[in-house]
């Protein structure tokens, strides 16, 4: 399942950091931040919930990033 | 808060300054640690950045750059300049990042036509819910004011449509039940119930957001220029920078035998470090391809890619396809001739006659005339196969066919010099003129080729699979350049590749058609266009370039908007490298200090970011 996120990041740089962060989450099959459209399209796992697996990704973007945010989890 | 850290800063700056001033014999530790406080406040988190990034050996990031010029200037003791530098670099920093992120919002905002929630009924309540989760068939409300989220049939209720994002068109369109809506537009005036026949992610707003979303992942020419040119710029101008402050100083000091003057070289050395960011570029023209790219979905032109908005500014050839793209594709009546009484009667009659039938002609026929057929007027309807009908309509026998049918009933018609499908109309045996039927050439096409002459276009060519009977008239109404007929789809392309080799390498070609059966041009042009693409996934696919309406004055808007796309990006890269260059050069022979550095860094970059904001603006 695909779906995308409305995302608010300051610099490229911190973009690509919140692409790997919510890559490396579980339940994440794979990520991709458009910087320029300011959106993050996540194709979850077969049978992950992107209810609980979306907070954990928020969560460890906010670890390297701590004013990006993700909206409509 | 970084607000307020630059307020300290400055403030502590100042009364470092005065106390300088104040005391001019203090010893050199003491100014240090005075000077350290405004500093670190400022750049604690740049220091850290780029102790991180030497520890992921990332180096020749901007955080290194800084860290390196400001620490250097002060070990030359030079306290208040290093403070001062790292102070204004961060306000810099704070400007640019309004900039960038304002305009970026600005833009993506203008291509957000994809709401976020959908409206279901549960219990007989209005409930928000994903719209992920709204199944095919399932019902879904749409206020006035909001946006409809997922393509589908109106089931309840009637309102006004206003389609501009997803068109560009202005005009509301009026729905009612049955009619098939778009996701993306936004009901204006009634609550409706509308039948979902797709998923949200395969909805029509959803694939234009993914499509122009996905659009600069293609990368122009352009960008990968300036990524190449960041690529080697950087450390070119940090080993300029290492000459500067070390071979200077010693041919100075073994070749001259003069002085090696090591601070000064050194400074002029940092002063290098500092304009060597190349962060004007590397952000700004990307933004000016988005802004375009932005700009024109809200036109209702779809760019697939920014290399093909930089292809579409060279465009000099438009090869267009006649059939759904010049004329509307439909048939429709074009002409009423030889009438002996009124046009608008003679129209009626026609339209009673065929009141019964559901040929194509006779649903032309019903479309033209005005007032909707009483049909307890028309009486002994019989068809004759091949030739007509004859129906008795207020106790007249009329007669509506062909030739054939004239001939059947012996009476004498004129014909028709123009190409189409002509009704001979016959009442009581005498004859009453005809309709002509035919695909009229839509509104625009006129002007959409007198736009393209003044955008600066050579050439236009038509290209049809009709007769040349029916398209040289086309072709000169409108004002084609050229055009051949007698096409078949393998024949178009053939033409269109001609048309390729005879011109300009440096000069585009572009094609447009209505995407159903010219799949292979649109792919063999240099820009294929389609047209009046909205839910076709096809045409969609095969172009470079879409028209999510069928209006062809959008082919002169889409290349304006290109060509000022990639004026904006030629003009940000000569004023970024330009004034990079001179303070290099300056900052070489000593004229040149960090804060005239600070200003080609940073001050560059948002007048860069704010030029590439006005590829947004377009008519």
């Amino acid at each position: 399942m695909k779906r995308s996120y409305k995302i608010d990041v300051d610099c490229a740089n911190c973009a690509n950091k919140m692409e790997t962060a919510a890559n490396n989450t579980e339940g994440v099959k794979k990520a991709v931040v458009n910087f320029m459209a300011l959106k993050m399209i996540v194709e979850f796992e077969e049978g992950a919930d992107p209810s609980t697996v979306m907070p954990e990704v928020l969560k460890s973007c906010r670890k390297i990033e701590s004013d990006c945010e993700i909206y409509g989890i | 808060m970084i607000l307020a850290r630059i307020c300290i800063s400055l403030a502590t700056l100042i009364i470092c300054s005065v106390i300088a001033y104040i005391f001019p014999y203090m010893p050199h530790w003491a100014q240090l640690l005075m000077y350290l406080v405004p500093y670190l406040v400022i750049g604690y988190d740049i220091l850290r950045k780029a102790g991180k990034g030497i520890l992921n050996r990332q180096v020749f990031d901007e955080n290194f750059l800084m860290a390196i010029a400001t620490i250097g200037a002060m070990s030359l003791g030079e306290f208040r300049e290093g403070a001062a530098v790292m102070l204004f670099y961060q306000i810099g920093e704070l400007f640019q990042g309004i900039a960038v992120g304002k305009s970026r919002r600005n833009i993506a905002d203008l291509m957000d036509i994809c709401p976020d929630t959908a409206n279901i009924e549960e219990n007989g309540e209005i409930v928000e819910v994903d719209p992920y989760e709204v199944e095919i068939g399932q019902e879904i409300i749409v206020k006035p004011g909001e946006r409809i989220p997922i393509d589908g049939v109106i089931s309840h209720g009637h309102s006004t449509l206003d389609t501009a994002a997803l068109t560009g068109e202005s005009l509301p369109r009026d729905v009612r039940e049955g009619d098939s809506v778009n996701s993306g537009s936004i009901n204006m005036t009634g609550l409706i119930k509308i039948k979902t026949t797709k998923e949200f992610g395969d909805s029509t707003a959803s694939k234009i957001m993914e499509l122009v979303e996905n659009s600069t992942s293609k990368k122009s020419k352009s960008e990968n220029f300036i990524s190449r040119f960041a690529r080697y710029y950087t450390p070119a101008v940090c080993l300029g920078a290492l000459a500067l402050a070390v071979l200077v100083p010693l041919v100075r000091l073994l070749i001259m035998h003069a002085s090696p003057e090591w601070g000064s070289w050194i400074m002029r050395a940092l002063t290098f470090l500092v304009i060597s960011c190349p962060c004007a570029l590397v952000i700004s023209i990307p933004l000016s391809f988005f802004a375009g790219i932005g700009g024109a979905s809200s036109k209702g032109i779809l760019i697939k890619g920014s290399n093909y908005l930089e292809t579409m500014a060279k465009t000099r050839y438009v090869v267009f396809d006649k059939t759904g793209t010049i004329t509307q594709g439909v048939f429709a009546v074009s002409g009423i001739h030889h009438s002996a009484m009124d046009n608008v009667e003679l129209l009626e009659y026609a339209a009673l006659a065929e009141s019964g039938s559901n040929h194509p002609i006779a649903l032309s026929i019903r479309n033209a005339c005005k007032t909707a057929p009483d049909k307890s007027r028309v009486s002994d309807i019989e068809e004759i196969a091949g030739c007509g009908i004859i129906a008795v309509i207020d106790g007249r026998t009329v007669a509506a066919g062909n030739e054939k049918l004239m001939d059947r009933l012996n009476v004498k018609y004129h014909d028709c010099h123009k190409t189409g499908t002509i009704v001979h109309i016959a009442i009581d045996g005498e004859y009453e003129g005809h309709i002509l039927i035919s695909d009229v050439i839509k509104p625009t096409s006129k002007q959409a080729i007198a736009e393209l002459k003044k955008a600066g276009i050579t050439k236009t060519v038509m290209l049809t699979g009709d007769t040349a009977n029916a398209a040289e008239p086309i072709a000169a109404e409108v004002g084609a350049d050229e055009f051949h007929s007698g096409l078949m789809p393998a024949d178009k392309v053939t033409k269109v590749e001609e048309l390729l080799d005879a011109k300009n390498s440096n000069e585009a070609l572009a094609f447009i058609g209505d995407g159903i059966n010219d799949a292979p041009v649109l792919s063999r042009a240099d820009i294929g266009i389609a047209m009046g693409a909205l839910g076709s996934d096809a045409a969609i696919e095969a172009a470079d370039v879409v028209l999510m309406d069928d209006d062809p004055l959008k082919i002169a808007v889409a290349i304006r908007i290109a060509r000022k796309c990639m004026r904006i990006v030629y003009e940000n890269i000569i004023f970024a490298i330009g004034i990079k260059l001179i303070c290099l050069a300056l900052g070489a022979f000593g004229l040149a200090n960090m804060w005239l550095a600070i200003f080609a860094d940073v001050g560059v970059m948002v007048i860069a970011v704010l030029n590439a904001v006005r590829t947004l603006k377009i008519r």
